[in-house]
């Protein structure tokens, strides 16, 4: 088992170097970082002394090892807007992303784990066939959209919940269901037809045999093994919502990082950008760790390494 | 009592079975049919989308950039003030929104199809490449790949495209780069499957060459996964050009997209609902007919997911 | 004769999309105390689904037993399982009726440790406490022949072989001392050695623990060392029932004739090739109205095509269901 993790920790790090690379490449796609970064107007000069002072004119393979240098020691360069470190710009705004991701899964969770179970138990119902529905309006329904017409329905119209901001408790229900409905919608379709096929499996007919309650067999021997593929995908989701409620958090002015990210590609703020990409995909890395050890703790054939 | 594994003996396909009468095969034809019948309107949708954004200027009534300032912000039809010149209304230039609509189908199709067709070649190409060699280089191909595909993608792809800027070529190209990941997955796990298979083994010692068995063997069995794969994908891409275009990173703002119109509407989500409203239905329409097409072809192209849905 | 299990007239038909399967076409016999039944049959012909319609334990829907009676003599009396609410049915279940599966890895859950599995069904029919029903466990273990009881407790189903994990299922069926178990194919997935290890055991345990016993299974060759009668099942109908050395002597059905055909035998002195029944076993969404094995029958003639045999006797307990007289080789004299 020790191996086991050791050798995720070590493919960690690898796709950690995979990811430097990837965003160091990105800025220096177009062959011209400071023209990239600096705004229209600026004259040749002014790009010039730009380039000179960001280091963009030495060769490449110091500006990376310069580059990696800074994020293990945590420098993730300075924004160009703010003129201060980029990272500390991310960190205060995630607790709010974080708050926005919780909620959203939370609500996927409680909304689409039960009833994918129900529909998966009674195929056909009417129960079944909303969990069915909830997956194919989860799959069609663009968030963005989404949020535009909860904003003009649940805001405007009827006035129950804010339309923008983060303060009372109100105010996270409406960006929170419109980013997480789509991974209700996936979580109804998994959890249904990881229910189908488990409930026809045999040791669930052994469970019968045994003349245990259903009750009992649902809970213990059925959703304990439906639970299994659901952590990977509760856990893929939780790293999209963190870097990818981009729309939702400007669409309703959420103070987190995605509306960060869209202010920092407005005002070309790239190192501000690289640094949001950076933590992002190292927050997604550290959850991929996690469910590996959520996995040990729930699935025994992990633990011994038979998987 | 919740489990259905006894084995019946009974043939559901036998359609040509002697003991069974004509009533019997006609009535199990329809049910075939009215069990595909999420197929049938998944390929309404999608033909009807696929022709709006081809006979465009045929189709539509008004000149999709006509501005006509007089009749700003008129509503649709079935709201009160609507009229049937404007049968989804006018924009806050006075632009026909269902003009728009039908020309912005014609960004959505393009980058859906093109996009698919770059990512899929890209990745037929890798993917056949690392499951072919296999060992080291196969590893390590997978290795990026799954790298690729454990990242954010939607923060990648805004960040490339504020890199690139606003054009249609740029959208596809990031598209089609971005999304080969996945179609080199796919088809690497097939190559790998088929390579492994009795069928290509035999011809291996028949003596057949490679280039023959990827064209003979390998490539008939991978089209029903890609094009299942593909639909999908083409979908999704559709759904994320339009995100691109709400946050203004998409096409040039001058060129109708449903993603512009959406960027556009929200400016006027208190006063005038309807601009954004209507091009987001037409997103919605349009996915939900691709993700019902996927999901018939999956089972249609799979007999073996096929025989286990029944 | 001391029955302890009646069942009379057993009609189970499943609805599906594709047409109403009749699975079980009016089926009765009797289990003695004690005794070893054997029910043989192709896959399809209905063998479990008779057993498993007693019980409450096929799918419904798209199951349904339409009709017929079990007798179930208790110590509180006679009961008809067919008219048992669910709920009672769960008392008999694991009560006094116990189960082992065909596939010892997928009938256990692969991610609860085997003694856990073991002991929810002490504590479910007995009433006694966790640590009490924990030492049973570890005693059910050992009787079934599992070494070190106390460490296995802890194992999971995939970290022992198939024929642990089998003993494993036989200690859950047993665990209260069931008056029946009811075997489908329990040997079918295993090697022929470990096989042979499972057969002992299941005669060694029925003789100290005095039960009877239903085993079902496809394979002949398994019935002859272990079984006092079999039953032979055709298309939802009982073909043949006799003891088992009547069967082996005199087979009266066409289809008992070809299944001990199929059977390879180990002490004949030429190599035969090995026979095989001719012909698919029957379409069940199409019921006959004639005798069901008539399609693939050597021996098939004019009235076998027009009706149903019915079951007739041929000695005290030799019963038969075909209109043919092997022993003369003509149509059966009325």
């Amino acid at each position: 088992m020790q191996r086991y993790f050791l050798s995720r920790i070590l493919q960690s790090i690898l796709l950690l170097f995979g990811v430097l690379f990837l965003v160091f490449f990105m800025v220096r796609i177009t062959g011209d970082p400071a023209a990239l970064m600096m705004p229209r107007t600026a004259s040749p000069e002014q790009i010039e002394a730009f380039r000179e002072a960001m280091g963009f004119n030495r060769p490449l393979i110091v500006q990376f090892v310069d580059f990696v240098r800074g994020v293990m020691v945590g420098d993730f360069g300075n924004s160009l807007h703010f003129k201060t470190p980029a990272l500390p710009l991310v960190l205060e705004r995630l607790p709010a992303t974080l708050q926005l991701a919780t909620a959203a899964m939370l609500m996927a969770m409680l909304v689409g784990i039960p009833l994918g179970l129900i529909g998966g138990l009674n195929p056909g119902s009417i129960m079944d066939s909303l969990a069915r529905g909830l997956a194919l309006l989860g799959q069609s329904v663009p968030n963005f959209w989404l949020a535009l017409i909860l904003i003009s329905f649940f805001a405007v119209k009827l006035g129950w919940f804010p339309s923008f901001g983060r303060d009372e408790w109100k105010s996270v229900v409406l960006p929170a269901f419109a980013l997480g409905l789509s991974t209700m919608g996936q979580l109804a379709r998994l959890t249904r037809s990881s229910t189908l096929e488990i409930r026809s499996e045999d040791f669930v007919r052994t469970a019968y045999s045994k003349g245990l309650h259903p009750r009992t067999i649902y809970a213990k021997h059925i959703f304990r093994n439906v639970a299994i593929p659901l952590v990977s995908v509760i856990a893929v989701q939780f790293g999209y919502m963190l870097g990818g409620s981009i729309y939702i958090e400007f669409i309703f002015s959420w103070p987190g990082i995605g509306q960060l990210l869209q202010q920092a590609i407005g005002w070309r703020d790239f190192p501000l950008v690289q640094a949001i990409a950076v933590f992002t995909s190292l927050a997604v890395l550290a959850l991929n760790l996690l469910t590996d050890v959520a996995y040990v703790l729930i699935d025994p054939r992990i633990r011994y390494g038979i998987r | 009592m919740a489990f259905d594994n006894l084995n019946f003996s009974h043939e559901p396909d036998s359609l040509l079975d002697k003991e069974r009468t004509w009533g019997d095969r006609v009535r199990y034809l329809a049910r075939l049919l009215w069990r595909d019948r999420s197929g049938v309107i998944g390929v309404v949708i999608f033909l009807s989308v696929v022709a709006a954004a081809l006979f465009a200027p045929w189709i539509a009534p008004y000149d999709p950039l006509a501005q006509d300032l007089r009749n700003s912000k008129q509503p649709p039809v079935w709201q009160e003030g609507g009229a049937w010149d404007h049968p989804l209304g006018t924009d806050n230039l006075g632009r026909d929104i269902l003009s728009r609509i039908i020309y912005g189908a014609r960004v959505s199709i393009t980058v859906g199809f093109f996009g698919v067709i770059i990512a899929a070649s890209l990745g037929m190409i890798i993917g056949s490449i690392a499951g072919y060699l296999g060992g080291r280089v196969d590893s390590v191909v997978m290795g990026f790949i799954n790298l690729l595909l454990s990242l954010p993608y939607l923060l990648f792809v805004v960040f490339i495209a504020a890199v690139l800027g606003r054009s249609l070529l740029n959208v596809i190209l990031i598209f089609g780069v971005t999304d080969s990941p996945i179609f080199a997955r796919v088809t690497r796990g097939e190559v790998l499957r088929i390579r492994r298979s009795g069928y290509v083994e035999s011809a291996i010692c028949a003596g057949a060459r490679w280039p023959y068995i990827i064209v003979d063997h390998i490539l008939p069995n991978l089209i029903g996964p890609l094009i299942t794969l593909a639909t999908f994908e083409m979908s999704a891409m559709i759904f994320y050009e339009a995100g691109l275009g709400f946050l203004g990173l998409s096409v040039p703002p001058s060129i109708p997209s449903w993603g512009n119109m959406l960027a556009a509407g929200r400016k006027y989500l208190t006063s005038a609902t309807w601009i954004a409203t209507m091009p987001g239905l037409a997103i919605m329409y349009t996915s939900l007919g691709m993700n019902l097409l996927g999901d018939w072809l999956r089972d249609v192209l799979d007999p073996r997911l096929r025989r286990s849905r029944r | 004769m001391d029955r302890i299990l009646e069942v009379r007239n057993l009609v189970t038909r499943f609805y599906t999309l594709d047409g109403v399967v009749h699975a079980v076409n009016g089926v009765s016999f009797d289990l003695r105390r004690g005794e070893t039944l054997a029910i043989v049959g192709e896959s399809g012909s209905g063998k479990s689904v008779t057993v498993l319609s007693l019980v409450g334990l096929i799918p419904k829907p798209p199951g349904k037993v339409e009709q017929g009676a079990a007798y179930f003599r208790t110590e509180q009396g006679r009961i008809d399982l067919l008219q048992l609410s669910e709920e009672e049915l769960r008392e008999v279940r694991g009560g006094q009726i116990g189960f082992v599966f065909q596939d010892p890895l997928s009938s256990l859950n692969p991610i609860l440790t085997i003694g856990e599995q073991i002991k929810e069904t002490l504590t479910r029919h007995l009433n006694i406490t966790g640590e009490e029903a924990k030492a049973r466990t570890i005693d059910l273990l050992a009787e079934v022949g599992i070494p070190d009881p106390e460490l296995r407790y802890k194992a999971y189903p995939f970290q022992l072989s198939g024929g642990m994990r089998q003993r494993v299922v036989i200690a859950i069926a047993i665990a209260c001392r069931p008056q029946i178990v009811i075997a489908d194919e329990p040997t079918t997935a295993l090697d022929v050695t470990v096989q042979a290890q499972i057969i002992d055991l299941f005669n060694h345990l029925q003789q100290t623990l005095n039960m009877a016993m239903i085993w079902i299974t496809h394979d002949l060759g398994v019935v002859a060392g272990l079984a006092d009668r079999v039953m032979v099942m055709y298309g939802g109908r009982i073909a043949e029932v006799a003891p088992v050395d009547d069967l082996y002597e005199r087979p009266a059905h066409p289809y008992t004739v070809g299944l001990l055909g199929a059977l390879p035998r180990l002490d004949s002195k030429e190599s035969k090739r090995l026979v095989s029944i001719e012909g698919t076993p029957p379409d069940l969404l199409i019921p006959p109205r004639h005798c069901p094995f008539a399609r693939r029958c050597r021996f098939a003639f004019e009235r076998c095509w027009r009706e149903m045999p019915e079951l007739t006797p041929l000695g005290p307990e030799h019963r038969v269901a075909c209109f043919y007289d092997m022993e003369r080789g003509g149509p059966r004299n009325e």
